[in-house]
């Protein structure tokens, strides 16, 4: 064997070896479990372990109201969550990138961090202490003399948002400050020596400086908030009405895997187009936008 | 702000405010949580009944603190395990994966790195489903044709190992990757001429400049797994982590204990990120 094809052959094993771990994990906990699941939202149960092919799964999901209604109605609160952190992170982000200086600047950075280490339940908790009837906010009411009785401030679409909205702003906050600190200052300064006004340099110069950082924001915060399953349920209370809650439901209470599995199938269906969407309008690739 | 730019002089205080109400969004639900932990009152609510530390160690028939608590210390043990299995795994398999994607060319490498990143897109009750249901098709069909058994395909703790590993190795993946890439290939090769073996050079030089980004990952896989929820209702067995039994609790009624727990957890979780952001500070040739 002469020396290039000993090199040559050594480098296929390298590459043999790395590639298997990763293959391995694609194929079986990736790849063929969403099969798996693909494959028994489109079974329904003839008798006792006997199968047959059916699209009642999804016939159910469009003629029962309660499903689709919910779908719809994650899928539109999901959107807005993710409008209304951008629109809460940006001017923050701005803050941090380009107004405050030095030690402060990490501080506040980190400060933001803060609430993304401990767990989602911990911060879910404390709103639920901040806001139920018994809660810090409506002793504080009544001390003052605002209001005359208790006020429950739990268990609304209002409450789930900003608790959706909280959850989510670390993510829509650090895409952003990393976009937004590699803007060139000269860049604002120029529209305004050429005459535009600071609605201007915001629309032409800084917003698509930012996208790239936009949309990956806005991507994760919508992927993150339409899983999400503890924020309505311990927040909205019973009538939430997340889809998220119905897939457990199925999976979980009702032992109907295959009702849970097209549910599981719909979700996934619906987040791959709003990633593929979100895309597609900024043009930019699945891989520069999840990179980051 | 930019200096050089006109503005009006209400401006800079009406930015200000709002980023101080913004601050003060952000920490009031960690704050209260942290607060009534040591609060002296049946309830975690108002009126202030002065200081106390008995929700973390009374036991008297009427409060049992935090750590004579048998169900959530059981609890955090298994959080524990779980999460330290996470994060070897997730680390291996990153570590791997960075040298695939930085080292090596290969055809379809492109499609492959975006098959990598597809977890992060999938929400985590969809990974925890299908993990389940292949995991019980598997262990149904072994069973079925051949008498096999194998316990572990059934929900519990491997299957909630299996089921956040499947997205924390990619955000792993991200984070040692990114630091491969910054590596100056030169050292390798300068030390390979000075007759280095292979391995050497991978311990003494390549595995060094890597250190920081591997302990950053084991930290945010360890976190992560911890906290995780929504993958590991549906794969939980008998054994309940921490997250599952503080959700059991808090559907029966919140006590005090609750707020221990959560207070203990952010002191936790605080320290080990102030220690991945120290150790990501201190890295060579950050830039």
């Amino acid at each position: 064997m002469s020396l290039t094809e000993r090199w040559l052959s050594g480098k296929r094993v390298a590459l043999f070896l790395l590639l298997m771990p990763l293959l391995l994990y694609l194929f079986f906990l990736i790849l063929l479990p969403h099969l798996e699941i693909l494959n028994i939202s489109l079974r329904e149960r003839v008798s006792y372990g006997v199968y047959e092919f059916s699209l009642g799964n999804y016939q159910a999901f469009f003629t029962e109201p309660l499903y689709w209604r919910t779908f719809l109605r994650t899928a539109v609160m999901s959107v807005l969550t993710t409008a209304i952190t951008l629109v809460v992170a940006f001017p923050i982000a701005w803050y941090i990138a380009k107004v405050a200086q030095g030690k402060s600047r990490s501080v506040l950075f980190l400060a933001c961090l803060i609430p993304f280490w401990v767990s989602e339940l911990v911060r879910t908790y404390g709103w639920m202490i901040l806001l139920r009837e018994t809660g810090v906010i409506s002793s504080l009411l009544q001390t003052l003399g605002l209001v005359d009785g208790p006020v429950e401030m739990l268990y609304n679409d209002v409450t789930v948002m900003v608790g959706l909205v909280y959850t989510s702003m670390l993510f829509m906050v650090v895409p952003l400050v990393s976009t937004l600190d590699g803007l060139d200052d000269s860049l604002v300064e120029a529209a305004y020596d050429l005459g535009g006004n600071g609605w201007h340099a915001l629309k032409e110069v800084v917003i698509p400086y930012a996208m790239p950082g936009i949309v990956s924001g806005c991507i994760v915060v919508f992927m993150l908030t339409l899983g999400n399953y503890l924020t309505p349920t311990l927040l909205g209370g019973k009538d939430s009405l997340w889809f998220t809650e119905q897939i457990f439901t199925q999976f979980i209470t009702r032992f109907n895997w295959e009702q849970g599995s097209a549910f599981g199938i719909l979700l996934l269906v619906l987040s791959s187009l709003m990633v593929w969407l979100g895309l597609k309008l900024s043009r930019q690739s699945f891989t520069e936008a999840m990179g980051r | 702000m930019i200096a050089s730019i006109p503005q009006s002089r209400a401006f800079p205080r009406t930015y200000l405010a709002y980023v101080t109400v913004f601050f003060v969004f952000l920490m009031a639900p960690l704050l209260v949580v942290a607060v009534f932990s040591l609060n002296d009152s049946l309830f975690p609510s108002l009126p202030w009944q002065g200081f106390t530390l008995d929700w973390f160690l009374a036991d008297t028939p009427e409060r049992t603190g935090l750590f004579h608590d048998k169900r959530i210390m059981a609890s955090i043990g298994v959080s524990l395990i779980v999460a330290s299995c996470v994060a070897v795994l997730s680390v291996l398999l990153a570590i791997s994966n960075a040298f695939l994607f930085e080292r090596q060319s290969f055809r379809g490498k492109s499609l492959l790195y975006s098959l990598m990143l597809v977890p992060l897109v999938i929400p985590g009750v969809i990974l925890g489903i299908s993990v389940l249901a292949f995991g019980s098709n598997v262990a149904n069909g072994l069973e079925d044709n051949y008498g096999i058994d194998l316990e572990f395909l059934r929900p519990g703790l491997t299957m909630v190992i299996l089921g956040q590993f499947s997205f924390i190795s990619t955000i792993c993946t991200l984070v040692i990757s990114a630091r491969l890439r910054k590596f100056d290939i030169q050292l390798e090769e300068a030390a390979l001429n000075l007759g280095a073996s292979r391995f050497d050079v991978f311990r003494t030089i390549t595995l060094p400049w890597l250190r920081p980004a591997i302990i950053g990952s084991v930290i945010v896989a360890f976190l992560m797994s911890f906290e995780n929820f929504n993958t590991t209702l549906v794969l939980v067995g008998s054994d309940a982590p921490l997250t599952i039994t503080m959700f059991d609790r808090m559907r029966e009624g919140s006590t005090p204990v609750l707020n221990a727990v959560s207070l203990l957890l952010m002191v936790a979780s605080g320290g080990l990120a102030l220690l991945s952001i120290f150790v990501q500070r201190k890295q060579p040739g950050r830039g």
